[in-house]
């Protein structure tokens, strides 16, 4: 899964020729060989080199302050949604909504690396979401599709179905 | 900027000591372990940093990473890579090992879990060869990793044989100035014993439990509550209650037309909303109203209440004589032919009305026209004119929607007359430029009409007061409680009473004659009418608020016209009319991801449903365990098979199945002797405290979290047979035998208490147990008095019928092909997603044509997706193993071929375009 989000995140960042990554562990956590030093390891930290590579650190953060929000939000994906149970999603979903109450994106007024990994990271989350769950996490649905729909950012992931239409369309009265 | 950080948490360490290092500026404060800092986390975290923006941090690393930034210092890829595998390798290792330590006293365990990533430190270090972990100063990477393992490294008790160059590298960093006060402050010198309150709120986390990939509808059943704590008292009091059989149950009578109220019986008065004639009622229709009413007058039978269930068809009104106008019907064979389709529907869903009528008779009238004459007579109708257009050629008033032109805001020549299709605006009929007769085509005039106006602001004070009275006491949802009160926040208006129509109940005011009654004024009067067809004495129940109770069912949408209108009309009328006392609305149904459309064709309709195969009962039971109590539901196919196949299947029909078999292999048929053991007391118990909540949560008219309550007594019955094996024990010696009949004795009497509870939800499934289990009639009333008592109704030695299964599986291609016949997927993120019609002037159905080749399918795509995966791997494998080329060649175009395939799942072109050109 991992790799995969990293092609999307290249393709997405429009860098020229692909890398080659392996993984290593059990947890498949992906390795880039770099040419020119030691290979690079973990989703994060390669994501956060390509984003650097692709002379788009504006993805990282615009302020200090931003950078931490950034940070703090890759870490959360990597440490919270990977391989978590029923009983974590519940508690993702609650907080991420929460969260997102008064925002349009997870670290200031646009779209950062955070958004795209936690995106790649929640897809297979939204998908099982029933109907009225969705609308119980309403905030996360909202950005969720936002980003589904933002330019370039959803590549290998099919679209989510996401929709708030009633049924009883009102009687004659 | 402030941190608030906790003694004796770990994590604090990492912070503090980054403080020290950057000397940043920033007020630090202690709060408690359990202080929430953060307002949106679910757990109390620390440490937190409020930065000057007003937001937080509360990821240790990144409130480090921003105190170095702050200072200049920037982190480099290494560093970064360090602390991802301290947030996703570290920490997972140390949490279990301070888990075992700290708590459980088991040092010793330490270095199983801490071995392997104290090894990767080591070898990153030597490899390096650098000072610290990514050069010659302290950086982030250091004061992180030193801090995250200072409690168990600063140890020297623990001997956790960590490798030379982490020893070096952690004494190095541990003379960094500030860092041992750091310690100091955080753990105060009490080593691991300092973090023990800490530890003491951390979820434990055994094993890393891989997801459940099964979709989560937020289903009753799963939100089961833990095991139950059952008292030695409660144990005691279900033996007794069990024990005492049916001797002292009344005797239950047929119902006998007609039902009237009885002296010293609680009355209800049952009413569903009633359906709009010439619609086809959809899923979403039939859980609104006619189910759930039908669920609680069944169970409100089975509680011994004298109760009377009516609904009818709803057949007045514009839109029944548009529907005759375009089958070249009148309106009369219209509603003969619509109310003989909902009444077969509803026959099929069993729904057991007593008494289901229509509005178009003349008790309506009669009914109708007396009211209107008392709110006349008691001044509460008032005259007013209104504009309105009439064609001349048709020789009558023309509805909004007889009527098109030209959009007085944007010149868009086919407005309608309630609304533009092109800019949106509402739009006064009267304003429309160039306005048509729909019908003839030919133009109409602007007259002035009079109408009459029931008066809500003089009634308003009266309705208040009721109001007060009947929400207070009565069950009220909380939706109707509450879309009540934003009508009477916003103030009540006069609302007309009268049509220029031909099809309604006419006017009998000599100024008004070839009006009728407006439909809203006039429908709910059909509940009346109805009640009066079944019974000459129909105002026993309408005229007697003393005696009956009067429950109201329907979708939300329908709540201000019994809440505030109707009720006004009765008040007004002053005739001691029964008002509504309990008025049970529901939210609202969607199909799959989307909205129920006729016109579309998307969506499960009342007549379909039958041609499905799946049994009435078990539409039944999903539609009531998805009811939309409380909050807007779903109905997915998907989710359908799962909680007929898991629920029914599984759980519920397994139980009660292997009860019956075993009666019948073992027992020859007849129920075993019974001795009750502790371990059966204790289920009795258990089973008696399910039954007492669904009974508390019926009497509420929560039926789908009543549903809950049954599908857990067959789990604990299941578990009861699981863990006593009555098929093992039968072969054993006398003691073990006769264990084995007791539990099947047991289990076998859960399953005729089930069938009581069933009956509400499924009355055909619910027959059919009783028939297995030849169980006598009056078993259920026993159950179901005062809270609810379950005894024991099959007595050793009785006979039991013969044991069938009561469901079957769906499977996932009989699925599939109902999803596809009923359109629940053709619809696409673009077409559904709420695309005005304005957008689309052309009929609708070339717009759904498009949809149709478009179709983006999300299912097959993620199928897709993992074959791709699997498909990949294996060309992979292949190629590793340097594998012939013919075969590499043919797997790589298989490959290819399912790329192919997704894309088009996907809806993207093979070759995908740059996403970049797509701008919104």
């Amino acid at each position: 899964m991992a790799l995969r989000e990293l092609s999307s995140l290249e393709k997405y960042l429009e860098l020229k020729k692909p890398n080659k990554y392996s993984t290593q562990g059990d947890k498949k956590v992906p390795v880039l060989q770099n040419n020119n030093g030691a290979p690079l390891v973990g989703l994060v930290t390669i994501a956060r080199h390509l984003v650097k590579e692709a002379k788009r650190t504006e993805l990282l953060g615009d302020s200090a302050e931003s950078r931490a929000v950034v940070h703090q939000w890759l870490e959360y994906r990597v440490t919270r949604l990977n391989g978590c149970t029923k009983d974590d999603i519940k508690t993702i979903l609650k907080e991420l909504n929460l969260y997102l109450q008064d925002k349009s994106y997870l670290a200031e007024n646009q779209l950062t690396l955070a958004d795209i990994l936690m995106y790649y990271g929640i897809q297979p989350l939204i998908v099982d979401l029933a109907v009225q769950e969705k609308e119980q996490y309403v905030n996360v649905t909202r950005w969720f599709d936002h980003m589904q729909h933002y330019p370039g950012v959803r590549r290998h992931l099919p679209p989510v179905v996401v929709l708030r239409n009633r049924i009883y369309t009102g009687r004659h009265h | 900027m402030k941190l608030f950080v906790s003694e004796g948490n770990p994590h604090c360490l990492k912070v503090l000591a980054a403080l020290e290092v950057t000397g940043a500026p920033c007020d630090v404060q202690y709060v408690n372990h359990d202080e929430t800092v953060v307002p949106f986390l679910s757990r109390p975290a620390l440490p937190a940093l409020l930065l000057p923006s007003g937001l937080h941090l509360f990821s240790p690393n990144a409130i480090c990473q921003y105190l170095f930034e702050v200072k200049g210092q920037e982190s480099s890829d290494l560093c970064s890579q360090w602390l991802e595998w301290e947030a996703t390798d570290l920490q997972p290792a140390l949490l279990q090992a301070l888990h075992m330590a700290v708590l459980q006293g088991k040092a010793s365990n330490l270095p199983k879990f801490l071995q392997g990533p104290l090894n990767y430190l080591d070898q990153g270090l030597s490899k390096r060869d650098t000072t610290y972990l990514t050069g010659e100063a302290v950086s982030l990477a250091d004061v992180v990793l030193w801090a995250a393992l200072y409690p168990v490294l600063s140890e020297p008790s623990l001997a956790l044989g960590e490798g030379k160059s982490v020893k070096a590298w952690f004494g190095r960093v541990a003379a960094t100035h500030g860092f041992q006060s750091a310690a100091q402050k955080v753990l105060q010198g009490k080593g691991l014993q300092g973090m023990k309150s800490y530890m003491q709120r951390q979820p434990s986390r055994q094993s890393s439990q891989c997801r459940d990939t099964q979709p989560c509808n937020s289903s009753p059943a799963e939100c089961e509550e833990g095991e139950r704590v059952v008292s030695e008292e409660e144990m005691q009091a279900a033996a007794l209650t069990w024990s005492k059989g049916l001797n002292t149950c009344p005797v239950i009578t047929d119902r006998q037309h007609p039902i009237l109220p009885q002296e010293g019986k609680r009355n209800i008065l049952l009413t569903s909303a009633l359906p709009y004639v010439n619609n086809v009622p959809h899923l979403g229709n039939i859980i609104g109203c006619v189910l759930s009413a039908d669920v609680f007058s069944r169970y409100g039978r089975l509680r011994g209440w004298n109760l009377l269930f009516v609904c009818g068809t709803d057949e007045y009104g514009t839109a029944t004589e548009n529907k005759a106008r375009e089958e070249g019907l009148t309106p009369q064979q219209i509603c003969d032919k619509y109310h003989a389709v909902h009444a077969c529907i509803y026959e099929w869903f069993q729904i057991d009305f007593d008494f289901f009528g229509r509005t178009t008779t003349e008790k309506q009238t009669e009914i109708a026209q007396n009211i209107f004459w008392r709110l006349h007579k008691h001044g509460f109708l008032v005259e007013d004119t209104v504009e309105q257009l009439r064609c001349e050629s048709c020789q009558r008033f023309l509805a909004d929607r007889f009527v098109e032109g030209t959009c007085p805001h944007c010149s868009y020549p086919e407005a309608r007359g309630d609304q533009c299709d092109k800019c949106g605006r509402l739009i006064n009929a009267v304003e429309l430029r160039e306005p048509q007769c729909k019908v003839c085509r030919q133009t109409p005039v602007v007259r002035s009409s009079k109408h009459l106006f029931l008066d809500l602001p003089k009634l308003e004070p009266q309705l208040e007061q009721w109001l007060d009275r009947s929400t207070s006491t009565g069950d009220w949802t909380a939706n109707a409680k509450q879309i009540t009160r934003s009508w009477l926040r916003d103030g009540l208006k006069p609302r007309c009473i009268t049509r220029d129509l031909k099809w309604g109940t006419p006017v009998p005011h000599p100024d008004f004659k070839e009006k009728v009654f407006y439909v809203w004024f006039d429908a709910p009067i059909g509940y009346l009418s109805i009640t009066a067809n079944y019974t000459d004495q129909w105002e026993k129940w309408w005229k007697n608020p003393s005696q009956v109770e009067l429950y109201n069912f329907m979708a939300k949408d329908n709540v201000p016209f019994h809440s505030v209108v109707f009720p006004c009309s009765l008040l007004g009328a002053q005739d001691n009319y029964t008002l509504v006392s309990h008025l049970v609305a529901t939210e609202y149904l969607n199909y799959e991801d989307t909205k129920f459309s006729k016109s579309r064709g998307v969506g499960v309709f009342g007549d379909m449903a039958k041609d499905t195969g799946i049994p009435s009962d078990v539409w039944r039971f999903y539609l009531l365990y998805v009811r939309p109590e409380g909050q807007d539901s779903a109905f997915s196919w998907a989710d359908m098979a799962t909680k007929n196949n898991s629920e029914l299947l599984n759980n519920l029909g397994n139980f009660i199945n292997r009860a019956g078999m075993f009666v019948t292999k073992f027992f020859e048929g007849c129920v075993p002797p019974m001795e009750l053991q502790q371990e059966d007391k204790k289920l009795l118990a258990l089973v008696s405290w399910e039954l007492q909540q669904y009974i508390q949560l019926m009497d509420k008219v929560k039926i789908r979290d009543a549903l809950k309550h049954i599908l857990n007594i067959s789990r604990h019955g299941n578990q009861y047979i699981q863990v006593n094996e009555p098929w093992k024990k039968i072969k054993g010696g006398d003691a073990e035998r006769q264990r084995a009949g007791t539990v099947t004795g047991v289990s076998v009497n859960i399953a005729c208490l089930l069938s009581g509870m069933l009956l509400p939800y499924m009355p055909t499934v619910s027959q059919t147990i009783r028939d297995q289990l030849n169980a006598p009639q009056s078993c259920h009333n026993a159950m179901f008095e005062g809270t609810g008592t379950f005894v024991c109704t099959l007595r050793a030695g009785h006979r039991i019928g013969t044991v069938s299964p009561l469901f079957q599986k769906l499977e996932v291609d009989q699925i599939e092909a109902l999803k596809k016949r009923f359109g629940g997927q053709q619809m696409t993120a673009q077409s559904a997603a709420s695309t005005p019609p304005a957008a689309v002037p052309a009929p609708a159905a070339p717009a759904d044509e498009v949809a149709m080749v478009n179709a983006v399918d999300p299912e097959k795509a993620k199928q897709l997706t993992q074959a791709v995966t699997e498909q990949g791997e294996k060309v992979r494998a292949l190629k590793a193993q340097k594998a012939e080329k013919a075969v590499v060649t043919a797997e790589v175009a298989k490959l290819l071929d399912l790329k192919k395939q997704l894309a088009a799942a996907e809806g993207k072109n093979t070759e995908p375009a740059p996403q970049k050109n797509k701008k919104k």
